[in-house]
């Protein structure tokens, strides 16, 4: 066995450390600390944040990548071990069962036969078209996709790609909104001219025509040089990132625009002028003054954001201009059901899961934001 | 013909919130008659706007009125019918509110704002209605040519004026304006008074003042209730109660105002706060806060008395219940005339009035030619096409320790002028020298050395102080910016010291700012700025949006603070009796100059420019004292 870093994976760990360093030196410090018991005490809070944290554990099992050791059977002895050309994760090796039990073909939810006839030899010997029995009857608890692959599985392997989705871009994209934004507010002036020639510029071009093109440029790019990328999760996984830095670069204008505006307002706002007699320097003044007083719009634009990013990918590999097609996704799993559903009789599972757990992520998220941004704001009244 | 005014009988408001039963006006009851002028006067949180909105029945969904009875002339306003209500609001009872530039819709033009009133209660359309409407603009002071103005074409006073004319549209037989002139600089103020108080008189009409300015209330009112957490406490003719009051909360009332004649002398104050709107109430409700409270006070309600003709009291000092047992000895007290404030000199003004014009090297600040000039951009280009002279060379010195009061109204630059001078706006020309240094070109360390020795308390308590910090980490910040040499220990020492001087308690470091009132946090704001030790201190009218019991003990402390530490204040308001009461000298403001500068007694008795007699003229209250 040979462990894999690809750079989603390095980046979502990276990621996560952030954040566990981040809850580490926050742990002693009682106002930063009661909000979110705040948070966990209520109902809402605590439900969504376990939801979000099955969610955040399976895609942090799947991102742990290694490639399979083949069996040493041709070759020396003592010649350098080979490793298969698939790449596994710790989920894959853990659903191994879900993995390797295919069918040949479609079958509905706990069917005990596939969803289509096939010609068959009966008992008599003669040949007749009937429903085929599974091989595995009643072990799809959401059915197969057509190539016989468990639908649960793929909707598992689907949600790292949501999440990585969600996070990476919105980590491009909140430095772009938050120092863009708030200089424009604060320092106006030309520096404001500026900000706002830019991103008027950027919003009026259409936006999935910028990323398809940005996709395609990426595409040739990677098949121009097939010798950096040993196996085809590291090609997958270089276009997904790819596509995060696109619509990252592209989407932070919503939040500058609405940052730059609330700036606008808060730097007349006594406090700052306060500060500013105080001889308090323009970094402090932004650092302390104004971005506490709209953490609460960039945490309400994240998570809509997020949602919106999970969503976006759907529509963008429905498209073309997503993620790889050979990479399990939301949008993917949805692309394909297009077909699915024009079929007789329909197939709906795929859409159906895909559809889901989507819903239970993003719903998830929108409680759990709710619920943060209500504690941060000191002047909620608290129930203690 | 039938019975005209409004008679109000034991009015209960009630708002039941989240389990909570709050009673926000309780056993109310006050009559007006016709052509006569009636004052509900009561600090902020006192129940008098929730009053209005019953007799409107405009309550909140929350608020529910729970006993009382209110006639207008021969009609039942409670028992009415929400159809036929209709018909009598903006008809035969109509209100003023007290923001003018929220009051009007702005889309639309003040012609067809009045004229929707015209055809909904005179069924007055087309020319007729054209006609009404100009007749009423006259009536009210403005053009004919204004009614197809759109609301924020109009200033201020015009947008006030509109709105009365469009109240009087339905021929009221009651008018009730609620801090009609709160929002607006004391000319206006004084020209929509007037206005209101000719069309009573020439109208015949009921007007219902709800106010919190004494002054006001005496210059307009024939009547007087003054009411105190929901009651009325004290109700009056005006000449009866303004010669004596006989309320101990009425009393204090007047004791707390700051008088030029009370120069050098501490204001009464009024201890605690107004009682919350949940509280039991056994007895008085002014009884914790009252010097005069007995057992009996505590333990009984008293209930509203006449103890004069034209006076009725609600307090138990003027009713005993058993005479004969301690009780009757204080009867005769509160006959005489209120007492006087108590009399604590303070400390003789330091150094003795600051030093004539001309000798700067004595002076803490000296302002000379100061101009603020912002360009108008136009055009693609932006190219500048002129300026707005919000200062245009204005000279000015205080002395170490001197009170110099700014005065002026909205938009004449002062606020302008005092962002300048802290070198939080660049000026356009002149120059601000600050102990002997000059601050223009300053720049880094030693412009910083220099915000140590001079800074600001603002207007709104509110927005002064950053909600997303506490009351600790605001204090220490200007001496984290400016005093790097102190650690965390000296710093938090120091927080403590200044907290206990503005009279906050010591916890109050760890809480944030929405957890205080009003008062509380201009005491904080306060705090903040001596933190750094300045010599002067810039005071952007600290006490225009405090109550008058609590702008009595701010402007105490501010006295306690000079007189300890010898600091110089520049005092930026519109009040004219703070600055009688508080200034040594008095500069006037207009149009972006200083039009006259002078000692304060002797400019507030015999002043030269003709703006300032204007302004001494429009200050409410001036023709009685």
């Amino acid at each position: 066995m040979k462990p894999v870093l690809l750079w989603s994976d390095a980046l979502l760990f990276l990621l996560m450390a952030g954040v566990l360093v981040l809850v580490w030196s926050m742990r002693h410090e009682d106002w930063l600390r009661d909000p979110w018991r705040h948070v966990m005490r209520s109902r809402i809070g605590a439900g969504s944040a376990l939801l979000l944290v099955v969610f955040l554990a399976v895609g942090l099992l799947d991102s742990l990548h290694y490639r399979e050791r083949l069996p040493r059977e041709a070759g020396p002895p003592g010649a350098t071990a080979q490793h298969s050309g698939e790449v596994l994760s710790a989920l894959d090796w853990l659903l191994t069962d879900l993995r390797t039990r295919t069918e040949k073909t479609y079958s509905a939810p706990l069917a005990t036969h596939l969803y289509v006839k096939e010609s068959m030899k009966g008992p008599d010997g003669r040949e007749v078209r009937d429903y085929p029995p599974l091989q595995y009857p009643r072990g799809h608890l959401l059915g197969t996709d057509k190539v016989g692959q468990d639908v649960l599985y793929l909707s598992l392997k689907s949600i790292r790609t949501g999440l990585l989705i969600g996070s990476l871009t919105t980590l491009v994209m909140l430095p772009f909104a938050i120092t863009l934004g708030m200089a424009a507010g604060y320092f106006g002036g030309r520096v404001d001219d500026l900000i706002q020639y830019v991103y008027t510029t950027i919003n009026s071009i259409p936006g999935v025509l910028l990323i398809a093109a940005a996709v395609l440029v990426v595409q040739a790019q990677i098949e121009a040089h097939p010798e950096l990328f040993d196996t085809a999760a590291a090609r997958a996984d270089v276009r997904l990132l790819a596509l995060c830095a696109i619509l990252g670069i592209t989407g932070w204008t919503g939040l500058a625009r609405l940052l730059r505006g609330e700036v606008l307002k808060l730097r007349e706002m006594e406090f700052v002028q306060a500060a500013r007699a105080f001889g308090v320097g323009r970094l402090a003044i932004l650092s302390r003054h104004l971005l506490p007083n709209v953490m609460h719009l960039v945490l309400i634009t994240v998570v809509i954001d997020f949602s919106g990013l999970v969503l976006a990918e759907a529509v963008l590999s429905y498209v073309g201009v997503g993620v790889d097609p050979a990479m399990n996704s939301f949008g993917n799993m949805i692309n394909g059901a297009r077909l699915e559903l024009a079929r007789e009789p329909v197939v709906w599972w795929q859409l159906a899961a895909a559809f889901v757990f989507m819903f239970v992520l993003v719903l998830a998220a929108n409680l759990f934001a709710d619920q943060v941004r209500d504690a941060l704001d000191p002047r909620m009244e608290r129930k203690s | 013909m039938s019975r005209r005014g409004l008679r109000v009988e034991g009015l209960r408001v009630q708002i039941s919130q989240a389990g909570r039963l709050l009673v926000p006006v309780d056993d109310v009851g006050f009559a007006i008659g016709a052509n006569e002028c009636v004052a509900l006067l009561g600090e902020s949180g006192c129940g008098k706007s929730l009053t209005a909105l019953a007799l409107m029945r405009l309550l909140p969904e929350v608020a529910q009125v729970t006993a009382g009875r209110v006639d207008l002339g021969d009609t039942d306003l409670l028992g009415l019918p929400e159809l036929a209500m209709r018909g009598v609001r903006g008809g035969r009872l109509a209100m003023i509110f007290q923001e003018p530039m929220t009051s009007l819709n702005p889309v639309m033009r003040v012609a067809d704002q009045i004229g929707e009133a015209l055809a909904a209660h005179r069924g007055l359309v087309g020319e007729a209605a054209r006609a009404e409407v100009e007749r009423l603009l006259q009536a009210v002071g403005l053009d004919a040519g204004r009614q197809w103005d759109y609301p924020f074409q109009l200033s201020g006073g015009q947008r006030q004026r509109a709105l009365i004319a469009m109240m009087l549209a339905g021929e009221p037989e009651v008018l009730i304006a609620d801090e009609p002139t709160t929002a607006l600089d004391v000319l206006v103020q004084d020209q929509i008074l007037k206005l209101l108080k000719d069309l009573q008189t020439r109208r015949g009409m009921s007007l219902l003042l709800i106010t919190h300015d004494l002054d006001v209330a005496g210059d307009m009112a024939d009547r007087v209730a003054v009411m105190y957490a929901g009651q009325i406490v004290e109700w009056a003719s005006r000449a009866s109660l303004y010669a004596t009051p006989r309320h101990p909360y009425t009393r204090k009332l007047f004791a707390v105002l700051p008088r030029p004649e009370r120069r050098g002398q501490r204001l009464d104050s009024l201890p605690g706060r107004v009682p919350a709107a949940d509280a039991q109430h056994l007895g008085c409700r002014f009884a914790d806060r009252c010097p005069e409270a007995f057992p009996r006070c505590h333990g009984e309600a008293p209930s509203l008395l006449q103890v004069a003709p034209d006076h009725a009291v609600r307090c138990h000092l003027f009713f005993p219940a058993d005479i004969g047992n301690g009780a009757s000895a204080r009867v005769a007290a509160p006959i005489s005339p209120p007492p006087p404030a108590r009399v604590e000199s303070m400390q003789p003004e330091p150094g003795e009035p600051g030093p004539p014009r001309g000798r700067a090297a004595d002076a803490l600040l000296e302002v000379r030619d100061l101009a603020v000039h912002f360009p108008i951009r136009r055009g693609l280009l932006r190219r500048v096409v002129g300026s707005i002279k919000a200062v245009d060379g204005v000279s000015l010195s205080i002395a170490p320790g001197e009170t110099l009061a700014l005065v002026g109204e909205s938009g004449c630059g002062k606020t302008t002028l005092a962002r300048a001078v802290l070198r939080l706006l660049e000026p356009t020309a002149g120059q601000v020298m600050l102990a002997g240094r000059d601050l223009a070109g300053l720049r880094g360390e030693r412009l910083r050395r220099l915000r140590r020795e001079m800074q600001i308390v603002f207007q709104d308590p509110f927005s002064s102080l950053n909600p997303r910090m506490k009351v600790g980490a605001i204090l220490e910040e200007g001496m984290r910016s400016l005093l790097p040499e102190l650690d965390a220990q000296a710093r938090s020492e120091r927080v403590a010291v200044r907290l206990e001087q503005v009279g906050l308690p010591a916890d109050a470091a760890g809480r944030h700012p929405h957890e205080f009132s009003g008062g509380q946090r201009q005491r904080i704001a306060i705090a903040r700025a001596l933190t750094v030790e300045p010599r002067l201190l810039i005071l952007d009218e600290p006490t225009s949006a405090l109550d008058v019991s609590v702008q009595a003990q701010i402007l105490n402390l501010l006295a306690d603070i000079q007189a300890r530490q010898g600091l110089a204040y520049l005092f930026i308001t519109h009040n004219l009796s703070v600055v009688g009461y508080l200034a040594q000298r008095v500069a006037v403001m207009q149009g972006g100059r200083v039009v006259e500068e002078g000692r304060a007694e002797t400019l507030l008795a015999r002043p030269r420019s003709d703006y300032t007699r204007r302004l001494l003229a429009a200050a409410p209250g001036h023709l009685r004292a």
